[in-house]
């Protein structure tokens, strides 16, 4: 028979950005695929160059708009390591709170898009609903519902709101009994199981040889969190399970998804001890205004591994800013997932990936 | 620092004279700087030998007077991140690529020639990838003009026309 290749996108509804995927098909069977991106190019490491280290929070949260504190804050770190400063506890445990409102926020946001691509539209208005308590928080904490520009350069910009933890708790009391529900709804279900299992496969090897991180990763069996590994902030004093695929045979959309999925409720635990550790003092150091030298972070996002390389020439702005994103990387492996699987399938498995464009153009 | 030291000593050991620099940055955090004619034959090593398996990031960066191709290597079972800096003049810029070593570096060698112009020799598919196909420019470049005034346009300045 022959091979043709078909575009899907740069306007198609699986996107859920702008970009590219070409498929090169044989009947039904997908025998090649290469994505095309950058048509959201917007040329972030440039423009951080001519703007002040402060001043590129706004910039960075605009990274992704539906996890804006996360890549903020990875910015922020990696300022922090050039400039050799120290985040207050305080400081550090209301990162930790404001990050985990964030990934839950953004992984509800990934379950309401990979809902409809299986054709699931129940999924994607409730977990919507649910996404809008966790908007919420995110507002009483920020003030803003999208790109909060909370985090600073040395601690983040404002302290708690009062009874900032009883909302906490009331929200997740209301959101872990949401989770049965969804669990009922997608794992229980026959039709979602079909079409999820062993389709989209990578393997172990391959993931980690083409630079997949985060939650990708953890769904083929390596037990890699960088909250584990490599502990930022007060992570290494919560007490909390990094999600991994442990059935054996995974790397397939299933597994992606009961990664992200329980990684949810993770998440809400890491919330609730460190709303009751936090302890009293200043949530903010004062940061210098030049700085001189280099310094890198990588963070645990909500998509994979983010990480910042920040060089300082003693001027008041980066001499460079290089960003690492997740998706970029998780973008060169998709080929491997989407070989041999059919075209119907192609949608089903680039939603499991959760792909954020903006992030992965710059 | 135990463990950073015997890294370091151990790399330092295996390449005696390949190192311009090569030490402790912070915890968990070694740094060596290299020039490129000896990149493959370190990174062989360091992912064979020391399993370095995951190359989290490659960056160039423009010094003016060099410049630099910089990897971000992790070893997922120690939790040990070495990061490498090759030196490329400026009038030749030119590396070997590591893409027959890790996959992951095909991106982002791509993205590291599209913006800023280094070659990675090598590389099965240096094109273009975030921006246009015709872009005639590398503009991560230090001599690529970047409208900086614009931002700091005060009032005088607008009611005076610039004076």
């Amino acid at each position: 028979m022959a091979e043709f290749w078909v575009n899907m996108g740069p306007q198609h509804p699986m996107t859920h950005g702008l970009w590219n995927m070409r498929v090169k098909i044989s009947g039904e069977t997908i025998t090649d695929a290469e994505p095309e991106i950058g048509y959201l190019h917007r040329g972030y490491e440039k423009i951080m160059e001519v703007r002040e280290f402060q001043k590129n929070v706004v910039l960075t949260d605009r990274l992704c708009y539906v996890s804006s504190v996360t890549w903020s804050h990875a910015y922020a770190l990696a300022c922090e390591k050039m400039m050799g400063l120290e985040v207050p506890p305080r400081g550090q445990w209301i990162r930790v709170i404001s990050l985990e409102i964030q990934r839950l926020a953004s992984h509800l946001m990934w379950l309401a898009a990979y809902g409809p691509d299986l054709g699931l539209l129940t999924a994607l208005l409730w977990a919507l609903r649910e996404r809008e308590l966790f908007l919420d928080l995110l507002q009483l904490l920020t003030g803003a519902r999208m790109n909060q520009n909370f985090p600073r350069v040395g601690g983040v910009r404002n302290d708690l709101p009062p009874d900032f933890d009883k909302y906490c708790a009331k929200i997740i009391k209301h959101f872990r009994g949401k989770l049965d529900e969804y669990k009922r709804l997608m794992h229980d279900s026959k039709i979602f199981r079909m079409r999820t299992q062993g389709v989209g496969r990578i393997s172990a090897a391959d993931a980690i040889d083409w630079g997949v991180t985060g939650p990708n990763l953890r769904a083929c069996g390596v037990d890699v969190d960088l909250r584990r590994l490599e502990p930022y902030e007060t992570y290494d004093e919560v007490d909390f399970e990094p999600q991994v695929w442990k059935g054996g045979d995974g790397g397939d959309s299933y597994a992606r998804f009961i990664c992200r999925f329980n990684e949810m409720r993770e998440s809400c635990d890491i919330i609730e001890q460190a709303v009751k550790k936090i302890p009293a003092g200043p949530y903010r150091a004062k940061a210098p205004r030049r700085a001189e030298g280099e310094g890198f972070a990588r963070t645990e996002d909500s998509r994979g591994e983010a990480l910042f390389y920040v060089i300082g020439d003693g001027d008041d702005r980066p001499y460079r800013v290089k960003i690492r994103s997740p998706v970029y990387c998780t973008m060169a492996a998709t080929p491997l997932m989407l070989r041999g699987n059919k075209m119907a399938d192609v949608v089903s498995i680039l939603g499991s990936v959760d792909v954020c464009v903006g992030e992965m153009d710059k | 620092m135990g463990a950073e030291e015997d890294l370091a000593k151990a790399v330092r050991e295996r390449f005696p004279s390949a190192f311009n620099e090569l030490g402790v940055v912070r915890p968990r955090v070694v740094k060596g700087v290299i020039d490129r004619k000896d990149l493959v034959e370190i990174c062989f090593y360091l992912k064979e030998e020391l399993g370095f398996a995951h190359l989290s990031c490659i960056s160039a960066v423009d010094w003016k007077d060099h410049f630099e191709s910089v990897y971000h290597l992790y070893n997922y079972k120690t939790g040990m991140t070495l990061q490498l800096n090759a030196w490329i003049p400026t009038d030749d810029p030119k590396i070997a690529s590591v893409v027959s070593l890790w996959n992951a570096a095909n991106y982002h060698e791509r993205e590291a020639w599209d913006l800023m112009g280094v070659v990675y020799e090598g590389h099965p598919k240096l094109e273009r990838i975030l921006l246009p196909k015709d872009f005639r420019y590398h503009p991560l470049r230090k001599d690529f003009p970047q409208e900086t005034e614009r931002q700091y346009i005060t009032r005088r300045k607008l009611k005076t026309g610039g004076r």
